[in-house]
This record gives C-alpha cells, sequence and structure tokens, in this order.
C-alpha cells in the first residue's frame, strides 16, 4: 500500500519566526486489542516513530503508542532559520515508512 | 438427585466463574500500576510536580477514537532553559502512553497538538521533562461517551 502523507509548512516565513507544522499520516494504527467478529485477535500494526529534519537537522521527534487516533495527526513548532528542505520520515511495524518533503523560503 | 438448593447454589457457582474468567481481577490496579509504571519509564523515578504544563482537551467526549489535544509548556525555550520532551498519557487505556515528544531550543515554542483514543472516563496526564531535569505535569479528568477500542462490528 502506498503510504499517504500530508504536510503542512509555510511556503516562506520571516528568518527567526516560529513557524507551525503539521503533518497527517494517513494509517489504521491498528492497536492489537480489537477482536474480529470471530473473535481473532488482529495483530498490532501501528506507526512508532516520526522524525522531522530541517536542512539535515533533527528539530523534532516523536514515539507513538496505540493509544494514538488513526490517522495519527502531529502539530509542532519550529524556527525558521534558513531556507532549505524540512524532511519528515515516519516508521513503524510490519515495515512501514513513510516520507515527505516541503521546502521553505526564508527572507 | 438434584434439589432445588443445590441446583441453585451450582447455578450460582458458575455465573461468578464465568465472570472471573472474563475480567481480570482488580483491573483498577492493574490499570493504575500499568500507568505508574509508564510514567516512571520517563521519569526515571524523578518527581514530577503540577503546574508550567497546559493541557488543552474537550472535557466532555463524544467519540474516545479521536481525541484532539494540545499541549503548551511554559518555556522561554532557549538553549540554556527549553522543554526536552512531552509526554501524554490516558489513565483508563490497556497501554496508557500515548505519544513521547522530543523538541529542543529550535522549536521556539513548546507546543504540540495531536490526537489521541481514550477508552474510557478518566485522567489525561501530559509531562514536560524540562533542560534541567525537572518534570511537570498537568492532569485533566474527561468524561468520554463512547469508548474508543468498541467499534462497529469488531467488539
Amino acid at each position: 500500500m502506498a503510504a499517504r502523507v500530508v504536510v503542512n509548512v509555510p511556503a516562506t516565513a520571516k528568518r527567526g519566526e516560529v513557524i507551525e507544522i503539521r503533518t497527517l499520516a494517513g494509517h489504521e494504527m491498528e492497536t492489537g486489542f480489537r477482536r474480529t467478529d470471530r473473535g481473532v485477535l488482529i495483530p498490532r500494526d501501528i506507526i512508532t516513530r516520526f522524525v522531522c529534519t530541517y536542512n539535515g537537522v533533527e528539530v523534532f521527534s516523536a514515539d507513538l503508542h496505540p493509544a494514538m487516533a488513526a490517522n495519527p495527526l502531529i502539530s509542532f513548532t519550529t524556527i525558521a532559520t534558513e531556507s532549505g528542505t524540512l524532511e519528515f520520515k515516519w516508521t513503524g511495524d510490519n515495515g512501514y515508512s513513510a516520507t515527505q518533503s516541503a521546502a521553505i523560503n526564508v527572507t | 438427585m438434584t434439589t432445588r438448593r443445590g441446583f441453585l447454589l451450582a447455578l450460582g457457582s458458575i455465573a461468578a466463574g464465568d465472570a472471573l474468567a472474563q475480567l481480570p481481577p482488580n483491573i483498577a490496579a492493574l490499570r493504575q500500576a500499568a500507568l505508574d509504571e509508564g510514567v516512571r519509564k520517563v521519569t526515571g523515578g524523578a518527581q514530577v510536580r503540577p503546574g508550567k504544563v497546559k493541557l488543552d482537551i474537550p472535557p466532555l467526549i463524544d467519540n474516545g477514537n479521536t481525541v484532539p489535544l494540545t499541549v503548551t509548556v511554559e518555556s522561554p525555550m532557549t538553549e540554556a532553559d527549553h522543554v526536552k520532551a512531552i509526554h501524554v498519557f490516558t489513565e483508563k487505556n490497556p497501554q496508557p502512553f500515548v505519544i513521547g515528544a522530543h523538541l529542543g531550543p529550535r522549536a521556539g515554542r513548546a507546543k504540540l497538538a495531536t490526537r489521541a483514543r481514550i477508552a474510557d472516563t478518566g485522567k489525561v496526564i501530559a509531562i514536560a521533562e524540562m533542560s534541567d531535569g525537572s518534570f511537570w505535569s498537568d492532569t485533566v479528568s474527561v468524561v468520554v461517551t463512547l469508548s474508543a477500542c468498541l467499534e462497529d462490528g469488531l467488539i
């Protein structure tokens, strides 16, 4: 299944400005606690880690757990220091991996 | 021959046995232990003081499957004094840990927004780890009408 991820980063920002970044990954986040109508336990399948790097430097990361809602949304802030790219990476169970990048122009 | 009294007693013990088989004994204590264990893992046994942290979450939740929440922490976010991590726990989930976010002075503001699953009416706890090694927390009691984990056809 192709990973569906969305990031929202302002295209331009003033130097030193605090920008808000919103990210969303399309994922069931199966908890491993649910059963089918036949009583079979559905195995856990979640995203476990999210990392954001700004021009190669890690600025934010998070460890996710089964108590995260499906389609995990993570919103955080960072200071616009220089023009460049923000890279986002999600990894999880069963070899799940997704990446996305966004360019930012800092004036 | 089975007497009426004997039959009723037998019936009672079957019912009690079933109930015991389904419900783990002392579920409240187990949940509290799981929560304490989760908190201890992130704090390493350090004291957690209330204050500095603000957890925004609706007090009445219709659907526990997707609960928006925002954590903000009072901090200048400088190299010398910043928030290192924000952890969110729920009291009543089978696994209480929701998210552990790691940030630093480059965040500018200590703010995290996400969405959680909340299994039942109870407390939600946000803990912030400061660069000086201290821990601060905010606790909010929420009421959940539709629990997470009980979805259509998958009970």
